[in-house]
């Protein structure tokens, strides 16, 4: 037959997947680098962008205003980064099927203000006027996957009239007396401003990851040495592991120097990580990345691509509701402008920049994480230099059409150089 | 290539034989007043390989519709391993055993090949089995002779003829009895076409049963084992693939005056006044 007549078979390897003698396989560190340097060069970018960016504008504003890189400084940052990173995980469940909501910012100003209506006007217990604002935001994602599923309405049109709807239902629920304060001193308010880890528990807490990473590197590598697969050495596994510890206890012992690690933001992190795993894990994450990048294609792997799109635009809304009752008790009110201004276009600017791309198929749930810092890191930069909101606007808006324009750019070169 | 040498060897030997895995009888399928199908009979046994040969519009693409449980019949039956079945949607086609590989491939770029491999159908839905699919990836791409370099790229930087190989890898995975291949070499190069027919015959030789949709002759008759022609939604005709081209185009178009024949006519006559020649 055909294989008789190649020239010579290469050495049966043992290895299933290193029989190809077309492949370079990176065995040493080097040629890890290697690999990596010409997968950024083909326009897989991946999170470089945004920690680049990350580098300049720290680098940028602890030049113009030392105050801006002080631990207490870093802490309030962190505490500002959850309510809007929260809104912008939701986000990027949109992007990854390839649609998007615009309505977020109006979403979490609902629930706010369901939030402060049922638990303090109408002195619900506060664990009840959450779920119910939540609840309500479910309930919204669920009214735009109707529109889009079944009368194929585009889900920037669902959203951009539900901005509006919501925020007047927003201003309605409000009424006369335009905002509502929530009590000073209770558990909820208390954790959005001041409730932040003792300094051992962040330090716990951030050796965890490198702890799980070891320790899944070692049963994958295992499993895969087991069924005669190529594994990652114990000294690869090792190295990275010991990296993402060491960066982790760095940051908190820095914030530790200052009021310490907010448990908001340690909220908000865990949301990221169960976020992560849901999309690269489990059976419904990759029906994602596959309705993102061919919906067609997945309709005809059997899976339920309307399932799936209700439950990206559930998860956006729920995602936005609950960043809106952070925002709430990080206010502590519900007010009529919660929801307003920046926040949708933060929150959406947020998933870009880090990462995810608006074309569908394509990004990661960190990407909310640090693009969102990228983006509080402007913010707080800014306001440090005493500059109206005004320039404000406009320099985020800057940053989010370079997020874009470098997503477009990476996404042709990705074509070009077939890693689509 | 060694292809020819092949379809030469097999045609001496036995065609397939014993029931047929699939059985139509009297398919029809109207869309309004138009009628794509009318009393279609079509068998596939194990083992075998039907090209299913016709003009645009005759109705090809309508019937491996209705085989995956896209479309569903008007009228008729199909029987699948002996029993009368219906193709609702298709899951159902799929849960048969009916494996359909779309001229479209149906990949999605974005994944890798496992991935795709197993697109709809992961191990462990909470906590997917990566080490056990890609296992199985590598032992179907294997049974295929696939040459894949990795299963670990995207299916964007595969060429044409490895992510047809990827498609047919899929439709293996659920152990099939019977692959409808829908226009599998139309958008492929000369070294691909030929790695893609070499595919078909070991799929046949698993002992599964092909239907293959192509407009290129030379393809039908590299591998098929019988030549169904369709035309105008009728059976028109069945052929061995050591038919001539004459007769088949002439039972595709349904003219015997076309410039193959008469191209055709032209050489015998040729032949006839130098007889030495040969064609």
């Amino acid at each position: 037959m055909t294989d008789n007549s190649k020239s010579v078979a290469p050495p049966a390897s043992p290895m299933l997947d290193r029989r190809d003698e077309r492949v370079a396989h990176s065995a040493s560190v080097g040629d890890s680098i290697r690999a990596l340097l010409d997968r950024i060069r083909s326009g897989d970018l991946g999170m470089l962008p945004v920690i680049v960016g990350l580098i300049i504008i720290w680098t940028v504003f602890s030049i113009l205003n030392p105050v801006f890189l002080t631990p207490n400084n870093l802490v309030n940052l962190l505490f500002d980064s959850s309510t809007v990173g929260i809104i912008s995980l939701g986000i990027v469940c949109m992007l990854m099927v390839g649609e998007i909501d615009l309505s977020v910012g109006s979403v979490s100003g609902v629930a706010s203000a369901i939030l402060g209506v049922l638990w303090v006007n109408q002195g619900l217990p506060a664990g009840l006027a959450m779920l119910a604002a939540v609840a309500a935001g479910a309930l919204i994602g669920f009214l735009y996957a109707q529109l889009f599923n079944r009368f194929g309405m585009p889900s920037f049109v669902a959203t951009l009239a539900g901005l509006l709807t919501f925020l007047g239902l927003q201003l309605y629920l409000l009424g006369t007396t335009g905002s509502i304060n929530l009590p000073y001193g209770s558990p909820l308010v208390r954790f959005g401003q001041l409730m932040v880890m003792p300094a051992i528990v962040s330090v716990i807490l951030a050796a965890v990851p490198g702890v799980v990473m070891l320790y899944t590197g070692y049963r994958t590598a295992a499993r895969r040495r087991a069924a005669g697969l190529s594994s990652q050495s114990s000294g690869g596994i090792i190295a990275r592991a010991a990296a993402v510890t060491i960066v982790a206890e760095l940051i908190v012992a820095y914030l530790n120097q200052g009021r310490g690690v907010p448990w908001m933001f340690g909220l908000f992190v865990g949301l990221v990580l169960a976020m992560q795993y849901a999309l690269t894990r489990t059976r419904w994450g990759r029906s994602m990345f596959a309705v993102g990048g061919n919906r067609e294609a997945a309709r005809r792997a059997g899976i339920n691509v309307r399932a799936i799109y209700t439950s990206a635009f559930v998860c956006c809304s729920t995602l936005a509701a609950f960043g809106g009752i952070m925002a709430a008790s990080r206010l502590a009110s519900s007010s009529q402008q919660a929801g307003t201004g920046d926040v949708n276009l933060n929150a959406i600017a947020a998933a870009v920049i880090g990462g995810t791309s608006l074309f569908g198929g394509r990004g990661s749930a960190y990407s909310a994480l640090l693009g969102i810092i990228v983006i509080q890191s402007i913010s707080s930069g800014l306001t440090l230099l005493d500059l109206s909101s005004s320039l404000r606007y406009m320099i985020t808006g800057g940053v989010l059409a370079i997020a874009v324009i470098v997503d477009s750019l990476a996404r042709r070169s990705r074509v070009s150089h077939g890693r689509a | 290539m060694t292809n020819t040498e092949q379809g030469a060897a097999r045609l001496q030997g036995a065609p397939a034989t014993g029931d047929p895995v699939l059985s139509l009888r009297g398919i029809s399928k109207h869309f309004g007043a138009v009628s794509a199908l009318t009393d279609i009979d079509l068998d596939v046994h194990a083992g075998e390989v039907v090209a299913l040969v016709g003009d645009n519009g005759a109705g090809k693409s309508t019937l491996v519709k209705i085989l995956s449980g896209v479309h569903q019949p008007s009228a008729g039956t199909i029987r699948f391993q002996g029993e009368t079945v219906t193709l609702d949607d298709p899951s159902a086609a799929l849960s048969l055993g009916i494996a359909t590989v779309f001229q479209d491939l149906a990949l999605c770029e974005n994944l890798d090949v496992v991935a795709n491999i197993f697109l709809g159908k992961e191990l462990n839905a909470l906590q997917m089995d990566e080490v056990s699919m890609e296992t199985r990836s590598w032992m179907l791409l294997n049974e295929l002779s696939a040459r894949i370099p990795s299963v670990r790229v995207a299916v964007a930087s595969l060429s044409g003829g490895q992510r047809q190989t990827v498609a047919i890898a899929r439709s293996l995975l659920l152990d099939p009895k019977l692959i409808l291949l829908d226009e599998p070499t139309a958008a492929l190069g000369v070294a691909q076409t030929a790695e893609v027919l070499d595919l078909i015959e070991r799929v046949r030789d698993r002992g599964l049963g092909v239907v293959m949709i192509s407009h290129n002759m030379e393809d039908v008759r590299a591998v098929a084992d019988r030549v169904v022609v369709l035309r105008l939604g009728r059976n028109n005709g069945e052929f061995t693939p050591d038919a001539s081209n004459e007769e088949l185009v002439s039972a595709i178009t349904g003219a015997s005056n076309n410039s193959v024949s008469r191209r055709a006519g032209r050489r015998q006559a040729q032949a006839a006044q130098h007889p030495e020649s040969g064609q």
